[in-house]
């Protein structure tokens, strides 16, 4: 029995991220879901338009990193935030399409910033049971 | 234990012998109280980057030093390039050149007072904060790399302030040695509308007054006196300065391998100063100051205007703009003999002691102005760099209060819309954040920032000039 949920934990300066699931796909969208908590309520964010992204990395804790910093920068860059994700892992290589919504201060109220995920904290782990942990410290 | 091994060299001086794997001691600058509040985690990661080659003297942290991610915010550290030495994009972090300029404005609170929430309207919507805030500069790629390549001076070209500003600028308003060629163009794209936005989390805009004066003789050089009205503006290098930390840090932590550097983190990515790598990240870094210096500079002429329509009587003239997020060449005697050193500064403001040639002319025989920004509600101190600072830090000091709770404590401990009334009922008028993001940044979620100063005022890495309180506080 496992299922899939996300977290934030404490960190003196920033915040961290962590996301658990059965799978390791699953993990990783848990961990950008609660990335999205950091700055808004994710249940304000309508998943209306959709985005694609992909990036590869020699391992899977870069590549947890690397993906978490390709979505902060479609963020960025198209003013949006996103509240749903699919993902596929192979070889670490990632694709993934994220659904979300263009920034609207009224509607999301926007408490900060993420400027970046971090490799401070990087796990990406799996329990005796065939779970997935995946986690970082992001700079706010 | 790390912290365990800190034997107490003088009141505000924590030292921590070199063991294992660190080429250089650790020395924490504290008094009693802040050491034992300082994460076990700071200590650590002092004693990780005393590890990295061809750092020179020790592995400092000032007195607001707290966890952060690689380097503890709060550190300093010099490496000597011809003993291997390193530049670290984990040294310097994301928010690269983030930092703080305050302005003279010659006004005084009974001319603020009246119009104080008017004011704070007038600023909160001339001043682009927030995310996914837009400026008002919408930079082609030909003019994104002229505003790298000329910083704050860039931005007085295109008629965002005086001559006389850039003189008050670290670096005189344009650091050298920036190549926008190896800036990527995701964080060129990040840019081409941030020019002129203040950003989020714990970056502000203040009016504040001063309500104490410490040193009569710096205070009269500085041009400030008791009552006095001050501005005050921090904030950094926006999505590029983010981008490039992004692009540089995977580089780095790959390449240390191939470069013989054995990282205690992957968070401490570095490369040697003479490789390619680094020689290409130093030139990005720079382009990052610049973005800084450029973005300070734009918004000092927004807020102008804005002070301009409202009490044309007022002044502005910029005192001084430090940072906090950099690594800089710089000689630094060092057993007797001047070296040029890579000094990262990672939540630190240089603090040059008087006489130092960087300074400028009419500050120059007092020492350098050292900002230091409290929390949204609580005080601001400017300081004054001392010669003793020069041996005991490289000519650094501590760059704020400091984190003491992490953002998720703060929002289960306070609401946004208390701490806000909390802070009106004290006369601080707060506009621009969402709730949320007031109570992350509550006050007492703050080391206790008199602490740290006086701290950084016993171990004499800067001296105490003046205390500022806010007025009004635009959040980012």
């Amino acid at each position: 029995m496992s299922k899939a949920y996300w977290e934030h934990y404490s960190h003196p300066a920033d915040m961290g991220i962590r996301g658990f699931g059965p799978t390791k796909e699953e993990a990783f969208t848990q961990a950008a879901l609660a990335m999205t908590a950091i700055i808004t309520e994710l249940r304000t964010v309508e998943p209306d338009e959709e985005v694609e992204i992909s990036c590869e990395e020699q391992d899977e804790e870069l590549l947890f990193v690397t993906w978490l910093n390709s979505l902060l920068y479609e963020m960025a860059t198209r003013r949006m935030l996103f509240s749903k994700f699919e993902v596929e892992i192979e070889n670490n290589q990632l694709k993934t399409r994220a659904w979300g919504e263009n920034i609207d201060l009224e509607k999301h109220s926007p408490s900060v910033e993420v400027k970046a995920a971090t490799y401070a904290d990087l796990k990406v782990e799996q329990d005796k049971d065939g779970n997935w942990l995946v986690q970082c410290i992001v700079d706010v | 234990m790390c912290a365990e091994r800190l034997t107490r060299r003088s009141e505000c001086e924590w030292y921590m012998e070199a063991f294992g794997q660190m080429r250089v001691p650790v020395i924490i600058y504290a008094d009693e109280q802040l050491i034992k509040a300082m994460d076990e985690k700071v200590c650590e990661q002092a004693a990780n980057v005393a590890k990295l080659p061809g750092i020179v003297k020790a592995s400092y942290a000032m007195p607001d030093a707290h966890w952060g991610y690689g380097f503890p915010i709060g550190g300093v550290a010099g490496f000597d390039p011809d003993e291997g030495g390193v530049v670290s994009a984990g040294g310097v972090g994301f928010d690269i050149a983030c930092g703080v300029r305050a302005l003279r404005t010659g006004l005084t609170p009974d001319d603020i007072e009246p119009r104080k929430a008017e004011l704070a309207d007038m600023l909160a919507r001339r001043i682009p904060a927030g995310l996914g805030s837009r400026g008002k500069l919408k930079l082609s790629r030909q003019e994104i790399d002229e505003m790298l390549q000329g910083g704050a001076r860039w931005a007085v070209e295109q008629g965002y302030g005086t001559k006389d500003d850039l003189a008050h600028t670290e670096e005189n308003g344009r650091m050298t040695g920036a190549e926008p060629r190896y800036v990527s163009d995701h964080a060129k794209e990040r840019q081409k509308d941030e020019v002129g936005t203040l950003g989020s989390g714990n970056h502000y805009l203040e009016v504040q007054k001063i309500t104490e004066i410490f040193d009569t003789h710096s205070a009269e050089a500085y041009g400030l006196a008791q009552n006095d009205i001050v501005v005050s503006i921090h904030c950094g290098s926006r999505g590029l300065g983010h981008q490039i930390g992004t692009d540089f840090l995977p580089r780095m932590a790959k390449a240390a391998q191939s470069q013989g550097i054995e990282l205690p983190e992957r968070e401490l990515a570095c490369a040697r100063v003479n490789s390619d790598l680094g020689q290409r990240y130093l030139g990005a870094m720079n382009c990052g100051i610049n973005c800084a210096l450029a973005n300070r500079q734009v918004l000092t002429h927004l807020v102008r205007q804005v002070f301009e329509r409202f009490l044309p009587e007022a002044d502005l003239v910029l005192l001084y703009d430090v940072s906090h997020n950099t690594c800089k060449v710089e000689e630094h005697r060092v057993d007797g003999r001047t070296r040029k050193l890579y000094v990262h500064r990672k939540g630190a403001t240089r603090a040059f002691g008087p006489g130092h040639i960087s300074l400028p002319r009419d500050l120059r025989k007092m020492g350098q102005p050292v900002l230091i920004g409290g929390t949204m509600g609580t005080a601001s101190y400017i300081l004054v760099g001392t010669e003793k600072g020069m041996s005991l830090s490289f000519g650094s000091c501590c760059h704020g209060a400091g984190r003491a709770m992490s953002r998720k404590q703060a929002t289960k401990r306070w609401h946004g819309q208390d701490v806000i009334r909390t802070l009106a009922e004290k006369g601080i008028i707060i506009r621009g954040a969402s709730k949320r993001g007031v109570a992350e940044e509550a006050p007492g979620a703050y080391k206790d920032v008199n602490a740290v100063v006086d701290a950084t005022d016993k171990a004499e890495l800067a001296r105490k000039v003046a205390k500022l309180e806010p007025m009004i506080c635009v959040k980012g």
